[in-house]
């Protein structure tokens, strides 16, 4: 009886599994065969250059994508798979932070956050009221409460949107860039915030930034991707110590070294040498 | 050959998008019963469609209510018919220009803001966060504006109707000197409730179905971008002001 418990609960070790994963917008390829597994209870956080995927993969594991080939589980369903009710069913576990925040724009910040408590409990007003200024009070947000969205700055927003992903308790939390356009205070709070709430609620985060020391500091797993692929992945610790140029060069932002800075283009001076045509 | 491949590839994008727009219909549909559990939702689009067109129609009726009194009076002199003044304005209002023209203003003024909001909510991310949020567009975005479309037309045609009919008592009658009795008692004796006023009314019910199905449907369907808003927003005036005419000469020769 507890063996299978057990053998239950280490194929369970992991809650987002990512097997041979293919995505194409349409002629490009972004994924080319991308396998990654984010491991439960922890902070992972996926790093990478700028339009290599990373939005579209956590679109992906959201349900809002179609992998072309290969698949992604949460919790061990496969999502693309999932029918509407039960993808729907998934998604009241799943927060997501937008990289724009995705505020409703005719609603106040108050109401913003309430938004999913009042879509999905019949939870009494005092109640919701009470779980909504907690939160805000978490990201510094309360005395905005009764502010619209296009009153808000870009950080403000983002924390705005941080707090509307939390007041549902999830099972997972997706962050799109969550440290953008903070302070060095509040990008502190946020930093404390996401991992005691990782910690107090055993809930998985998973991470996509651009600040590294500040993401590496609260992980405790990463994951690279360049061009499709997973290109190392590991504790912060090991991603430190690891000896591929690649990511040397990635986690100390050299410009110098084998990650391309450029899309892919045609040889800069025959470009300029060719004149306007482009 | 290039000439051909792109003829054809305009009917194949032309006849997709109909099929996404059927598609899209038969779920709009389908979220009708979570509105009536949800009927706060409902009553704020019709606000926001309905109460927000009710000055702009109001004001066209009057005046258009006004020019067919002038234009009749001017006929039916020559006939010595002025007296019959009244059922003219009525049924031309009732009939034609109340849907038609109540329809086009709806275009104009609801169907296109329905367009740019729906579409800006997509440029903006906010139908994904919805999504993610495990709340179907469908029900809280879509279908109350497409039903809230769909009712408030047919009353603001109706008002439209009413108040043409008082512009043209006013210059009829104070102005151009017809007899106040006349004029609604040949209105009275001549206009029937379910031949003229309801096949007016079925006439704005359809008007009021299609205008907002394309005004959601591009809205929805745009490319979320400021161009991609933007031209959506033309093509739900454009479209559904040739659905409108388009739809009332087939109407009229089926009922009328
Ligand atoms: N709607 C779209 N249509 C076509 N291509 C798209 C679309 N959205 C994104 N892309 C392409 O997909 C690639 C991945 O985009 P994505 O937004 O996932 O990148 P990202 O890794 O999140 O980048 P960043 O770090 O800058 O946010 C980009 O190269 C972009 O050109
Ligand atoms: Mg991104």
């Amino acid at each position: 009886m507890s063996s299978t418990t057990d053998s239950s609960e280490s194929q369970d070790a992991s809650l987002v599994r990512i097997s041979d994963l293919h995505y194409s917008r349409g002629a490009k390829p972004i994924f080319r065969g991308l396998d990654f597994a984010v491991p439960r209870g922890q902070v992972t956080t996926i790093l990478g250059p700028s339009g290599t995927g990373k939005t579209t993969l956590l679109k992906m594991i959201g349900g809002q994508l179609k992998p072309s080939k290969g698949s992604i589980t949460v919790d061990g369903k496969n999502v693309a798979k999932l029918g509407r009710r039960d993808l729907y069913a998934l998604r009241k576990r799943m927060g997501m932070l937008f990289q724009s925040g995705a505020l409703l724009t005719d609603l106040s910040v108050f109401d913003n956050v309430a938004f999913p408590l009042r879509e999905h409990t019949d939870l009494p007003e005092s109640l919701i009221s009470h779980l909504v200024l907690m939160r805000l009070h978490a990201v510094g947000l309360r005395g905005a409460s009764e502010l619209y969205p296009a009153e808000l700055s870009g950080g403000m927003a983002r924390r705005a949107a941080l707090a509307r992903a939390l007041v549902f308790d999830p099972m997972m939390i997706m962050y799109d860039e969550p440290f953008t356009g903070q302070d060095p205070i509040s990008m502190g709070v946020l930093l404390t915030l996401i991992r005691t709430v990782n910690q107090a609620l055993g809930l998985t985060s998973l991470m996509v930034s651009h600040d590294l020391a500040e993401a590496l500091s609260i992980s405790d797993y990463v994951v690279i991707i360049s061009e499709g692929v997973v290109v190392e992945a590991g504790t912060p610790d090991e991603l430190h110590n690891s000896d591929s140029a690649w990511t040397q060069q990635f986690l100390s932002g050299s410009p110098d070294g084998p990650v391309p800075f450029q899309l892919s283009a045609p040889d800069y001076a025959e470009q300029l040498l060719a004149g306007v045509s482009r | 050959m290039d000439r051909i491949a792109r003829f054809g590839r305009f009917w194949l994008n032309a006849l997709e998008r109909t099929g996404r727009a059927h598609l899209f219909l038969a779920r709009m549909l389908g979220a009708l019963p979570s509105l009536l559990v949800r009927f706060p939702l409902l009553v704020r689009q019709l606000y926001a469609t309905g109460v927000m067109t009710l000055s702009i129609v109001l004001v066209s009726g009057l005046f258009v209510g006004m020019v067919l009194a002038l234009q009749g009076f001017n006929l039916l002199e020559g006939f010595g018919a002025e007296s019959a003044l009244g059922q003219a304005v009525a049924l031309t209002l009732v009939r034609e220009l109340g849907p038609v023209v109540t329809g086009l203003l709806f275009a104009g003024r609801a169907g296109s803001a329905m367009t740019a909001e729906i579409g800006l909510m997509k440029a903006t991310e906010q139908l994904s966060g919805l999504e993610m949020m495990a709340v179907d567009p469908f029900r809280r975005v879509y279908a109350p504006r497409f039903f809230a479309g769909f009712l408030a037309l047919p009353m603001l045609a109706a008002m439209f109707s009413a108040v043409g009919v008082y512009g043209g008592y006013l210059v009829g009658v104070e102005v151009l000197g017809v007899d106040a009795g006349a004029y609604w008692a040949n209105m009275q004796s001549s206009v029937a409730f379910m031949e003229d006023v309801g096949k007016g009314l079925i006439k704005a019910c359809v008007f009021g179905f299609v205008v907002s199905w394309i005004a959601v449907f591009e809205g929805a369907d745009c490319i979320p971008t400021s161009e991609g808003v933007s031209s959506a927003t033309t093509r739900t005036v454009v479209y559904s002001s040739l659905a409108v005419l388009g739809l009332d000469f087939v109407l009229t020769a089926i009922m009328f």
